[in-house]
């Protein structure tokens, strides 16, 4: 069996922990310089908010329904993620930890407790020790147990927070409730594919041949099937790493120099390949775009993105930005106001597999230059040592008009005692 | 992170890991052929007051007091409170409670089946929680830190 726990409305909940005034009151928090909202609390889903609403735009409707608006406090999210997960590993030896706010746990040979009960001590343990309240979704795959998550949370006052599909009847229930746009792993693609030929359910996916999935879906999209037909296929931490590592910004002025851009897109390379390090990955192909604010009607509009193919793998940040930069003058053009880049790393392999190339490779002296890089950033503080082509003096000004205290991470900001 | 650094047939070389440390006692013995100290047998690791005051870290939080309605409890305005949520509010315990907006420290006291917030100050006065109170317990004080 597993269990997947995932946070309710996690960034929201943790701003409730320190604010207990905001009880059943709408929250929105909002991305990187305060661009858009990237979390929300029931309250505020059930206003209309859509994930995604740029805050500028929907400013009179915060105001009118009385909407607490944070900046994101990432240093608040991630102690108190930490804090969640620790709890959790108490509850399995093997787990995984998925997301900021989700967890698999895997409960082999815990088939003879009372699973019911399992999971409402979970579910009241963390909500004690932490203050974040969590839904448990426990079946006997990883895919199903994600899909009994899903029931728990949709149906709150009939599942207290807990769902256990345990047998065929609740099984199939559930596929056929499963929307297959819904169905975890199943991309906005396959979903548009798999609905052409009249495949509308989870439980119509689990139907289809395994030569038309394989075929059409790959061998993941098989995996996945039996996951969903009961049988144990996907383990722990298969999906695991990430897929593409993205940095995106936007920017707090317009930016018309391509030295400007340059200088960013420098910044994200470094970013990215510092997080690619940190999963002992390296990528095989950089994505770089930028594009003007789509909200200024009086301006000329353009937007590009571009991959490049990287001639061997690599996770260091001098070729990151080499190619980073490469790729950017292809795709800039004078005489726009740009708003937004970013730059995405994707197709990865892991770092100690290294193919050799005929006529390129990566230099092998990045590898313990980088490590160096990395240990005195650390020691240092954040972006010590930069490379030449990233501004020094630039520390990066990002708009958090609205930020709450890091209650937990600073000792300044710790909540106060009225005694 | 280990790092392959050479393999052939029969042997692989890896970097050493050097990215963790682990604190020993140091001995100041020297080394010496000849009868051993017996005080090697009696040396003690290090005092780590977060293993000591915090018993479940993941449940612990800070909260610095202002205000004097604890002080005969040595409580006073300034000090910084180690909060523990894992901790069950029994009679007796100082408990941070949030109530009507704010977070405060008090006493707790079941009385008939009445919840008091008691302070230690003779100048304040007890608190009794109505139903109509927005209250919670939101964890338990389990010590306090002055600074001198």
């Amino acid at each position: 069996m597993f269990a997947l726990v995932d946070c309710n409305n996690f960034y929201a909940s943790c701003e409730r922990v320190f604010r207990p005034d905001l009880k059943g009151k709408p929250i929105v928090v909002l991305s990187n310089n305060d661009g858009c909202v990237i979390a929300r609390s029931n309250e505020a889903k059930e206003i209309g908010i859509p994930m995604g609403a740029p805050a500028f735009e929907y400013e009179q409707h915060f105001t009118k329904h009385n909407v607490q608006v944070f900046s994101a406090n990432f240093a608040l999210y991630g102690d108190m993620s930490q804090r969640v997960m620790n709890v959790l590993s108490d509850y399995s030896p093997e787990i995984e930890f998925y997301s900021i706010d989700e967890a698999f746990l895997k409960l082999t040979g815990f088939e003879y407790f009372n699973l019911q009960e399992y999971g409402n001590e979970i579910r009241y343990k963390v909500h004690k020790w932490t203050g974040i309240p969590i839904s448990v979704g426990i079946a006997p795959t990883k895919a199903l147990s994600k899909l009994a998550n899903r029931i728990a949370k949709k149906y709150p006052d009939i599942t207290k927070g807990v769902y256990i599909i345990d047998n065929e009847e609740k099984r199939i229930k559930a596929l056929k409730w499963l929307k297959v746009e819904d169905i975890w792993g199943i991309g906005r693609q396959h979903a548009k594919k798999l609905k052409a030929i009249d495949v509308n359910t989870a439980y119509d996916f689990t139907k289809l041949d395994d030569s038309w999935v394989k075929k059409n879906l790959a061998i993941v999209g098989l995996r996945l099937k039996r996951d969903l037909q009961g049988i144990p296929t996907l383990d722990l931490e298969e999906i695991q790493s990430k897929k593409n590592i993205a940095t995106t910004r936007s920017f707090e002025t317009n930016y018309t120099k391509l030295e400007q851009l340059q200088e960013r897109i420098s910044t994200f390379a470094v970013s990215c390949a510092e997080k690619l390090r940190q999963q002992n990955s390296c990528c095989n192909s950089v994505m770089v775009f930028i594009h003007t604010n789509g909200h200024r009607n009086d301006l000329p509009q353009y937007s590009r993105n571009i991959v490049i193919q990287l001639p061997f793998p690599t996770n260091s940040n001098i070729e990151l930005v080499k190619f980073g930069k490469m790729a950017l003058e292809k795709i800039f053009k004078k005489g726009y106001h740009y708003k937004k880049a970013g730059v995405i790393v994707q197709d990865f392999t892991p770092e100690d597999i290294q193919q050799l190339m005929l006529f390129e490779n990566r230099d092998e002296r990045h590898i313990s230059l980088m490590q160096a890089v990395d240990k005195l950033n650390k020691s240092y503080g954040q972006q010590k040592i930069r490379l030449g082509s990233q501004d020094l003096r630039r520390v990066w000004k990002m708009k958090q008009e609205k930020l709450s205290p890091r209650y937990t991470t600073k000792l300044s900001d710790i909540i106060t005692i009225h005694c | 992170m280990t790092l392959k650094l050479h393999s052939n047939k029969t042997i692989n070389i890896f970097s050493a890991l050097t990215d963790t440390a682990l604190d020993l006692p140091i001995i100041t013995e020297g080394i010496s052929a000849g009868f051993p100290s017996p005080a090697l047998d009696f040396v003690d690791l290090t005092i780590d007051l977060n293993k000591h005051l915090i018993k479940h870290p993941s449940a612990t939080f800070y909260g610095r007091v202002k205000g004097s309605s604890l002080k005969n409890a040595g409580i006073d305005d300034g000090d910084l409170l180690i909060i523990d949520r894992s901790l069950e509010p029994t009679n007796g315990k100082i408990a941070i409670c949030y109530i009507d907006g704010e977070f405060t420290a008090k006493r707790i006291s079941v009385k008939k089946n009445e919840l008091w917030l008691m302070p230690e100050n003779d100048s304040y006065k007890p608190i009794k929680i109505e139903k109509e109170n927005d209250f919670l317990i939101w964890g338990i004080v389990t010590h306090v830190i002055k600074s001198f």
